[in-house]
């Protein structure tokens, strides 16, 4: 079991009871980052934050710093949009990062807007999160009063107004373009991609730069320490500490930051400063590693490391930093109807393949679990996952303007290929399944060993 | 009353005044036109409609969009119970049972008292804290059937008025952009270099970024 003595880079002010203050932030480092990057050029700064290997922690895991780089030159204004909208199922980190130690988030955005050039930033905050609004607004107020967001930032020539805006409840709004839209007072459906990236043509069609809570958490710790100390951590392609939560069936559910890449879902589910392990007198069935749009993992895989790469040869991802737990008494089935309903509800109904198709799934798994289900249905199921996502490889295969159709066919493919019995209990007999699957954890491959995926490790793990 | 007040209608000047383009500030204002009438009325819209510069049936097409908005009227507490996957494995959907025996309604419906709505919903980022609820979009955490029947009396009896404000108002504090620390907004038809960058260009004696 590992637990790394890697610094708190994004939660070390957690434990404090007035974190959120001005006060206290700046009695603890604050805005040290945003002043180091001050005294910096701009594409200095962008360099720094490229040194540190930084990913995006929203769930593509994108670098931060080569994403900033994708805005046309000689285009402006350009703004920068920060993505509150955390509502991925399992996901819970932003929202507290947001509640806990907002400055941090500001001095970040301040950072990103000093590099890139960005002359607006809108900070984009889930609706249901009334709390988190509250305790932004407040420090929007005093970081205004104190000098540091508005104009002439710290007696210097960068001045950027941050706009708090909220969302009012839709999962889609996560996606970027479906983000931008809805930042433009519209239904929040996604666009094109291309032409409609958003570092070309964003909000208002101008370049704009979306970045994650969590990411922009990272930069005043980067900015201060600097970027060779970040990259530092972790392992090859996972560099710093991430957060992620670890909810279910544990003995101590909670929310952790972890040295990226070296951590082991072992550590995370069992280490006692972690997960504790599973709850008394049960054991682990499965877990989901990465939000409710990940495929499932199983005990095999648990010695895999929280590296990007290494999880995606699995055929899953770390997505969003969601790890859900179950033990033997989750009904599979049962898990899987509630993962598709989600998707079922939130489609924005732009695409007749996730509009029809998650609205099926939800309307043949309701039929199975009711004792209503025919023998073909576990093939039907398949083949409607198989026409949102062809194939059901990994990576995935879209045929949809965004994500989410595919999304939902990782719990249908997990549940049937790992869990076929449970299914055909319902359907009262053996079913077939003609469906050819290729996503490696549908399929259940053996789990390649370290040496396989020849990753540089440390000794521990 | 469902046009905005003349308090309400300075703040949503105020609200609009933050955006390049008036119509980013669709969604803010529907907010603030629950807050003020507890659910979002045809007039209201149709003064949002007004005030961004669009027509009503936009503003009713972003609206009818997002969970949060409702357009008739809900109870003064809205009890939101998640059901999603970290909290049906941990009882939510036996919690939301619970609610509806408690309540005597199905979800998605109101007492007749008109105190309570109470609605089965997609993960309210609690995950950890299983199972979890929001009431008027505050958080309770890892909540037992006596816990939820002790916030329900709490609740009618008025004893959370100070935490838990109506239906429709979420954030307390607002923000204020003082007149002489602003920056101003970026209109997108202007395509100027930001003078940060410029005065960096220059001192590198480059062509800039």
């Amino acid at each position: 079991m590992t637990v790394t003595d890697a610094p708190k880079i994004v939660t070390s002010r957690w434990d404090l009871d007035d974190g959120h203050t001005i006060e206290r932030y700046l009695e603890t480092g604050g805005y040290e980052g945003l002043r180091a990057a001050l005294a910096k050029a701009p594409a200095d700064v962008t360099e720094e934050v490229k040194s540190a290997s930084l990913l995006g922690r929203g769930g593509a895991g994108f670098p931060a710093g080569v994403k900033w780089g994708f805005c046309p030159p000689g285009v402006f204004p350009r703004y920068l949009v920060v993505n509150g909208d955390e509502s991925e199922p399992g996901t819970y980190k932003d929202r507290i990062l947001m509640e806990r130690d907002p400055h941090q988030l500001i001095e970040g955005i301040l950072i990103a807007c000093y590099a890139v050039g960005c002359s607006q930033a809108f900070l984009y905050v889930r609706g249901e999160m009334a709390l988190a609004q509250e305790r932004i607004a407040q420090a929007l107020n005093d970081a205004y009063a104190a000098g540091y967001v508005g104009k002439n930032i710290c007696g210097t020539d960068f001045s950027l107004d941050i706009v708090l805006h909220w969302g009012a409840g839709a999962y889609i709004v996560g996606e970027e373009t479906a983000l931008i839209e809805s930042l433009e007072g519209n239904r929040g459906m996604p666009r094109l991609k291309p032409p409609f990236f958003p570092a070309a043509k964003g909000l208002y069609m101008q370049p704009t730069i979306v970045n994650n809570v969590e990411t922009l958490s990272n930069l005043p710790w980067i900015l201060t320490n600097g970027g060779a100390a970040f990259a530092a951590l972790g392992a090859e392609n996972s560099k710093g500490t991430r957060i992620f939560a670890v909810s279910g069936h544990v003995k101590n559910p909670g929310v952790y930051e972890v040295e990226f890449g070296v951590t082991t879902f072992r550590d995370l589910i069992y280490a006692p400063v972690y997960g504790g392990g599973i709850r008394g007198g049960h054991e682990l069935k499965a877990f989901i590693p990465g939000g409710a749009s990940a495929p499932w993992l199983y005990p095999e895989h648990l010695d895999t490391p929280l590296e990007a790469a290494t999880v995606g040869k699995l055929g899953t991802m770390l997505g969003s930093g969601a790890v859900v737990v179950f033990d033997e008494t989750t009904d599979m089935v049962k898990a899987a109807l509630r993962l598709v309903r989600f998707f079922a509800r939130e489609s924005c109904g732009k695409c007749t393949p996730c509009r029809e198709g998650t609205s099926w799934l939800e309307m043949i798994l309701e039929r199975i679990l009711d004792g209503h289900g025919r023998p073909e249905d576990l093939n039907l199921l398949m083949d409607v996952a198989d026409n949102i996502s062809v194939g059901l490889a990994w990576p995935p295969t879209q045929t949809t303007i965004c994500p989410l159709g595919q999304s939902a066919t990782s719990p249908i493919a997990s549940a049937v290929m790992r869990f076929r019995d449970e299914f055909e209990a319902y359907l009262g007999g053996p079913a077939e399944m003609t469906v050819e699957v290729k996503g490696a954890a549908f399929v259940g491959k053996p789990t390649p060993t370290v040496q396989d995926l020849s990753l540089e490790t440390t000794a521990d793990v | 009353m469902a046009r905005f007040t003349d308090a309400n209608l300075a703040t949503a000047l105020e609200i609009v005044s933050r955006y390049p383009i008036a119509k980013s500030a669709t969604i803010p204002l529907l907010h603030l036109a629950q807050e003020q009438d507890g659910y979002v009325t045809d007039d209201a819209m149709e003064h949002i409609a007004e005030l961004v510069g669009t027509t009503p049936a936009q503003v009713l097409g972003t609206c009818s969009f997002y969970e949060m908005f409702k357009r008739e009227p809900v109870g003064r507490y809205a009890i939101n119970i998640c059901t999603n996957i970290a909290c049906q494995i941990m009882g939510g959907e036996e919690l939301l049972h619970h609610a509806e025996e408690k309540l005597g309604i199905r979800s998605g419906s109101t007492t007749p008292d008109g105190l309570f709505t109470v609605e089965d919903v997609e993960c309210i980022a609690a995950c950890t804290e299983a199972p979890c609820l929001q009431v008027n979009y505050r958080y309770r955490h890892r909540i037992t059937h006596e816990e939820f029947d002790q916030l329900v009396d709490d609740l009618a009896a008025g004893r959370l008025d100070d935490e838990v404000p109506p239906h429709g108002t979420l954030a307390r504090v607002r923000q204020h952009i003082p007149a002489d620390r602003a920056a101003g907004v970026a209109d997108p038809t202007v395509n100027v270099e930001p003078v940060w960058l410029a005065i960096a260009a220059a001192e590198e004696g480059g062509d800039g970024k």
